[in-house]
């Protein structure tokens, strides 16, 4: 199992998560339908506490391994410093303004592109969304602190630039439309209208 | 009793504010206070909603600069203004009447709700008339950036969110003081046994000698358990205090230079040292203080509600010493997405620590049911069934959390509508107002001197309205956010129209849930007595159940 993007990983959260709760609401249901009836009610299953303290220890640091083995842009983001780049697009932010090496950034499928992006003034993010508004990656960009994020990108299409921080009003508007083309891969889930 | 009598006195005219001492009338002016707070966020919150489905709505009419202060003062009239006040009432009465002991004091105590109302009315006057707006969060240096900003501005909000720091400091002051007296069943207590109760340590202990076999097996700790919780939440209170209002201090020095005329460099201060230092204090709210009080209320809710003694109590308090690591340790789950934070710290601060939230808040809950369950048949009072409520709302909210405080997830989670939504609104007015409101069923007869509550009906219809317009506007919200919307823009191309929609349904829902409740609550005890709470007290007693003159 491998998510290479993050609408492969927030679909499958998004069913796990839903389970979840209606798994949690229902338990809580039920105690509370049992608390008030005078007949004994005898649980499906008995969980031992110290049982249950292993499971929660086990879900809590589990779910970090899990992610870590099926999603590639952990380790690669954690390793990028020594990783060579196949593409290094320098970024400069000031004044709400992205100012970018050129109008449009072409990538060829399974690249490594290096963003290294560069506040001179405020508090600013650094998104890529898809057409149909989905999140593809992103990064703060904090002014005085180096931010360079590492990304393999495994589809085609066109995105869009947004700051996925606040800045004041003036931020509002931070939206580059259209700065980014991948190209040469087999899948155009990309292309928008997935969902 | 016709309507027209029981709204000028009180249902059944039982409520008589003259009977109230001291004590109560504090509490009840917090109380007051903080649920009309709530009914300010409320509003403040539909209004943003309504903006999210069509910005040119009025009030926003589509400026970005109203919108966002709105949302600015948002979390502080619904954090401060609300949720402090109504905690910090209730632990002001909870200490006395659990511990037998007199309030160190009341003026304290009046002192509190009246400067953290006056400061939270401050904070969003700036707002409100001069626009400012660097959100919650502050970020360095956007407060001080007096090129979008008024600088009067940011000084009058900058002020009161000292105000309600410093009413923060009182309230803490006036806990420890309590705690530490020794009179009544404390008179010959050392304040070393005090602090190893208050810390849990004794709990630890306990299980040690348990597990080694050394006699005695169990001491009876000094503090009981929920005063331990109440105690070391306000450790994390006092110290995100101090972080907050250091933060303050520096984005006044910049601001006075500015209105001065003197242009201050804010490259001097590096913003991802101070992103760290001011979360760091920030988390102390969300992840320390609200976890332990919560911990602490659930076991006391629970406790009271059966009559009969918490299941693994030693457990429960060696947890509650256990969250003091994990409290501390918990900030750089919010700078995973800032590739300057180094790496060691995303990984053991950000998700190791972070994933212990889990085990002390899933501890909470097992302890919590089991307790519940142990002493059936229970009547489904509304004490309990906002406590199932709130137990709801946390095991909702915090694995929401716990998802998102992961490399993977925050990559693409990372200020979206996923963490504001489907975390930290279910679990403040899910979990936490579920609980509040637990503890002010149980807490009603004993701060109001047995006044009657008007309508069981409007309970109920306030608690489902409450329970399904929290989980629904928070799970829309989240699904937004998994759809890739931001929580702190604002979209004017209806891009997110369809959850927008039905989170704003829901949120209309807890609207008229709180009109419900607040209605409910003036019927309970009257136009006159609702006056009369805030009139001075004849009865100058600051505790309950014991005369201070034999304490």
């Amino acid at each position: 199992m491998t998510f290479l993007n993050s609408l492969e990983l927030l679909a499958f959260h998004n069913v796990a998560y839903t389970v979840y709760s209606v798994l949690i609401i229902a338990i809580i249901a039920w105690f509370g339908y049992n608390l008030t009836r005078s007949e004994k009610a005898e649980p499906m299953v008995r969980i031992p506490f110290y049982g249950f303290i292993a499971f929660l220890v086990a879900a809590g640091v589990g779910h970090h391994i899990f992610t870590y083995n099926v999603v590639p842009w952990v380790a690669q983001d954690i390793m990028r410093e020594s990783i060579k780049p196949d593409q290094v697009y320098k970024v400069t932010i000031e004044k709400h303004q992205f100012q970018l090496p050129s109008e449009k950034l072409v990538v060829e499928c399974g690249q490594k592109v290096l963003f290294d992006v560069t506040s001179q003034d405020l508090v600013y993010g650094f998104g890529l969304f898809r057409k149909d508004h989905t999140m593809v990656t992103q990064m703060q960009v904090n002014p005085g602190s180096k931010n360079t994020i590492l990304w393999t990108f495994h589809e085609n299409g066109v995105f869009d630039l947004m700051s996925t921080e606040y800045s004041g009003p003036k931020g509002n508007g931070m939206f580059v439309p259209s700065i980014m083309e991948v190209r040469g891969c087999k899948t155009n889930v990309a292309q928008g209208g997935s969902k | 009793m016709s309507f027209m009598n029981d709204l000028i006195h009180g249902a059944d005219s039982k409520f008589d504010h003259t009977s109230l001492n001291a004590l109560q009338k504090a509490t009840l002016r917090a109380v007051v206070v903080s649920f009309l707070f709530y009914g300010l966020a409320a509003l403040e919150g539909m209004i943003m909603r309504a903006a999210s489905i069509a910005p040119s709505i009025k009030p926003v009419n589509g400026s970005v600069d109203h919108y966002f202060a709105i949302m600015t003062v948002h979390p502080i009239v619904g954090i401060f203004g609300s949720t402090y006040q109504l905690v910090f009432a209730a632990f002001l009465f909870l200490v006395p009447f659990l511990t037998k002991k007199p309030l160190y004091s009341i003026k304290l105590a009046n002192a509190t709700w009246i400067l953290i109302t006056i400061g939270t009315m401050a904070s969003w006057l700036a707002s409100f008339v001069y626009n400012y707006a660097p959100l919650y969060t502050l970020y360095w240096p956007l407060p001080a950036d007096t090129t979008q900003f008024k600088a009067i501005g940011g000084v009058m909000f900058i002020v009161g969110v000292a105000l309600i720091m410093v009413g923060t400091l009182l309230f803490i002051y006036n806990i420890y003081a309590t705690v530490f007296s020794k009179v009544g069943v404390h008179k010959n207590k050392t304040t070393k046994e005090l602090l190893i109760s208050g810390f849990g340590i004794d709990g630890m202990l306990n299980l040690v000698h348990k597990l080694t076999g050394k006699e005695p097996y169990s001491k009876e700790p000094a503090l009981s358990l929920p005063v331990v919780a109440i105690f070391r939440g306000t450790v994390d209170t006092f110290l995100d205090a101090l972080v907050i209002l250091s933060a303050g201090v520096l984005v006044l020095v910049y601001l006075f230079a500015d209105m001065g005329g003197v242009k201050l460099d804010v490259a001097s201060i590096d913003a991802l040292l101070y992103k760290n230092w001011f979360w760091w204090g920030l988390d102390l709210v969300a992840d320390g203080l609200v976890l332990i009080y919560v911990a602490g209320s659930w076991y006391l809710l629970a406790t009271l509600i059966t009559g009969q003694k918490l299941f693994m109590e030693n457990v429960a308090r060696a947890a509650l010493m256990l969250e003091l690591l994990v409290s501390w340790m918990v900030w750089s789950h919010h700078l995973l997405a800032d590739q300057g934070q180094p790496e060691m710290m995303k990984l053991i601060s950000g998700e190791m620590v972070t994933a212990f939230e889990l085990l002390t808040q899933g501890l909470a809950l097992f302890i919590t049911l089991v307790t519940l369950w142990k002493a059936r048949p229970l009547k489904m009072t509304m004490e309990l069934k906002y406590l199932l409520g709130g137990l709801i709302g946390f095991g909702l909210a915090v694995p929401a959390g716990i998802i998102q405080a992961d490399m993977a997830m925050n990559r693409v989670l990372h200020n979206t509508q996923w963490i504001i939504g489907a975390h930290v609104h279910i679990a403040i007015i899910v979990g936490l107002y579920m609980t509040l409101y637990s503890a002010v069923y149980v807490l009603w007869p004993l701060v109001t001197n047995n006044a009657k509550l008007w309508s069981t009906k409007l309970a109920n219809a306030h608690f489902w309205l409450h329970l399904i317009g929290g989980i629904g506007m928070g799970a829309f919200m989240g699904m937004a956010g998994l759809d890739g919307m931001l929580r702190r823009h604002l979209y004017f191309n209806g891009e997110y129209n369809f959850f927008m929609i039905l989170a704003a349904i829901c949120g209309t829902m807890l609207l008229v849930a709180w009109l419900l409740f607040l209605f409910n609550v003036i019927m309970s005890v009257g136009l006159k007595g609702l006056i009369g709470i805030f009139l001075p007290s004849h009865n100058k007693e600051a505790s309950y159940g014991i005369e201070p003159a034999n304490a």
